[in-house]
């Protein structure tokens, strides 16, 4: 355990980003987000930044290749490059599970390349929460938010960062900085950590459970009726598969750039109604299938293909950022019984 | 960096074949002339051009053929409008194959077989009936029924005709919805169809066809005895990657890109109704 007072952490950053990227949460007009630290810059006392870390390495869009197209013929240019390595400064427990989910997705064969480069390349120091919100939920997902994972597990106290590397990835940066930390007592991380825990348990969430929902429930869940009125409000913006952590889907479009075309993907969602859309018709006419879907696929599905691992970190973001105040928690209560 | 599925290959449009008014048949070989992939019997390729769009179609010709790739296409969206317009000569990229495809090599083998397709439905199932006719001493008996608004409609009319209907294990059964000038075969739905020609339950059954036509059919089999873990079928839905990850075509847990297209009726029993 190494550890840094406050007052030297902008020294930290300095130090870090002299020799790669860092990037650290910061307070903007549109609330904390992740940006690439630059001196001066003060890190965030936000509880999470507003849009998740999945953009660090499923960014909201992103090239696939480029083509030159001249009368017939077409050349693919493969405009991929292997990324530098850089650092995630402050992510949250959930966060770093949720890179657990769409590791699943994207590494599993065959391999998403363009999230593979990413990944490799980027070292998470993971921060401990100490003040959880009441939209907090992730001890339902088996998350400790007081042992965070990632490269690097960090505890702030009130005057003090603390540092545990937790791979070579890690290691090597802490060394780095290594002028710049002394020794850290395990026992004072210990009870920043109980204090935390304390918060934890009176949290409105603390007992929410997902034991009711994984795989093979398809067809208990599938026809509930209560689905109608769960997604009768529901607008279809998309917000909340937006700011998840662990929302994956993408669209996949051509740009032509008057030079060539560029093929990107970007972020989708499936409570959009064209989603889905096709030349015959549509599997998924009305809200509320978009709606199932969205949440079969994290408390169904994906557990199902994913040895009984949820899509969903307890993160919290959907239940702040919904403009109907819909979310998972309620269709967990409502579908698993208990109101 | 490691090879990237969502990279695809410049492959190039050697002949182009008018089926019917909205169906053409486009013979596709990769830049060296060769076959860009080899792929088994009712997999798919995603095929695009550039600025265009992208889009998943399944592989019409079978593995056996040596020398190209084709593709049935119907002119019903942005890209298959485009694809249309295109001559030989034409490139477009490929990539692929995707998909399951049909069990030929498994539950297909020592089998009576009957193919059931309605319109550009027979587009997947040809490359499974060539394969079948490539290799007759693996399977018993053949059945096609086949049938589409009109006779014009009919896909691949000459081969039929012309070398399907000459193979002596095969019985072939053409259907056209209405009456029609010079038409002497069955007219009437093929749902109806099925259940007149009143087929023994010793076979395996494979559908592809409109969704109204499959869920039919599905009842005219089952009415003569057909069991569940007899019959097959091949769906379609919007795809965007081909590979699992981008989250569209899903029926309950299963891609329909990676654990289909093609499905036994009793595995497609188990997953929700929404496709």
């Amino acid at each position: 355990m190494r550890k840094c007072s406050l007052s030297n952490l902008s020294a930290v950053f300095d130090k870090i980003s002299e020799n790669l990227a860092l990037y650290i949460p910061v307070d903007t007009n549109g609330g904390a987000k992740f940006e690439k630290y630059e001196s001066g810059m003060v890190m965030s006392e936000a509880l999470n930044t507003v849009r998740s870390a999945k953009d660090f390495f499923f960014p909201q869009i992103e090239d696939v290749a480029a083509f030159k197209v001249e009368g017939k013929n077409i050349e693919v240019v493969d405009t991929r490059v292997i990324k530098d390595d850089f650092v995630i400064f402050g992510a949250r427990a959930c966060d770093v599970k949720a890179f657990e989910v769409l590791d699943n997705v994207f590494l599993s064969d065959p391999v998403d390349s363009y999230y593979a480069n990413r990944r490799e390349h980027g070292i998470i120091f993971a921060l401990s929460c100490s003040k959880p919100v009441e939209t907090c939920f992730c001890n339902a997902f088996g998350i400790d938010c007081t042992e965070p994972k990632g490269d690097v597990s960090m505890w702030k106290t009130e005057s003090e960062m603390y540092f545990k590397a937790n791979s070579e990835k890690g290691e090597k940066i802490l060394a780095l900085v290594a002028d710049l930390l002394t020794d850290g007592e395990e026992k004072v991380v210990e009870s920043e950590k109980a204090k935390t825990k304390e918060v934890l348990k009176k949290l409105p969430l603390s007992n929410l459970s997902p034991d009711k929902f994984g795989g093979g429930k398809t067809k208990e869940y599938f026809d509930d009726p209560a689905w109608k009125s769960l997604s009768e409000s529901c607008l279809g913006c998309g917000t909340c598969t937006f700011v998840c952590p662990t929302c994956q889907c993408y669209d996949v479009k051509d740009f032509n750039t008057g030079h060539g075309v560029v093929r990107f993907r970007c972020w989708d969602s499936c409570m959009y109604s064209d989603f889905t859309k096709m030349a015959h018709g549509n599997p998924r006419l009305t809200q509320l299938e978009r709606f199932r879907q969205r949440f079969m696929h994290k408390l169904v599905y994906y557990p199902e293909n994913n040895n009984g691992l949820f899509m969903c970190v307890g993160c919290g973001r959907c239940l702040a950022k919904c403009p109907i105040s819909m979310n998972i928690v309620k269709v967990m209560k409502t579908l698993g019984g208990k109101n | 960096m490691n090879n990237e599925a969502l990279i695809p290959q410049v492959c190039v449009i050697t002949n182009v074949r008018v089926d019917t008014p909205d169906v053409k048949t486009f013979r596709v070989v990769a830049l060296d002339g060769k076959k860009p992939f080899v792929h088994k019997p009712g997999q798919c390729a995603m095929i695009s051009m550039p600025g265009v769009g992208e889009a998943m179609i399944s592989i019409t010709s079978s593995p056996t053929n040596e020398e190209y790739i084709e593709f049935s296409i119907k002119r019903c969206g942005c890209f298959t409008e485009w694809i249309h317009q295109a001559e030989a000569g034409q490139q477009i990229t490929v990539r692929g194959p995707y998909g399951n495809g049909f069990p030929v090599d498994t539950a297909f083998k020592g089998q009576n077989l009957v193919f059931i397709a309605g319109g550009i439905g027979l587009a997947p199932l040809r490359s499974v009936i060539n394969y079948v006719r490539h290799f007759p001493e693996r399977y018993g008996t053949v059945d096609i029924v086949y049938g589409a608004r009109s006779m014009g409609d009919l896909v691949y009319y000459k081969e039929i005709i012309d070398e399907w209907c000459k193979d002596s294990n095969i019985n072939v059964h053409l259907t056209i919805d209405r009456e029609e000038e010079g038409w002497d075969g069955h007219v009437g739905f093929i749902p109806n169809f099925v259940k007149e020609l009143n087929f023994s339950t010793d076979k395996t059954a494979v559908l592809c066809g409109p969704p109204i036509m499959i869920k039919f059919t599905l009842e005219g089999l089952k009415s003569l005895g057909f069991k569940e873990t007899q019959i097959f079928t091949t769906l379609e839905l919007r795809m965007k990657c081909a590979i699992g990850k981008c989250g569209r075509c899903n029926i309950g847990s299963k891609y329909v890109c990676k654990d289909g297209p093609v499905f036994r009726l009793d595995e497609l029993d188990e997953l929700p109704d929404e496709y």
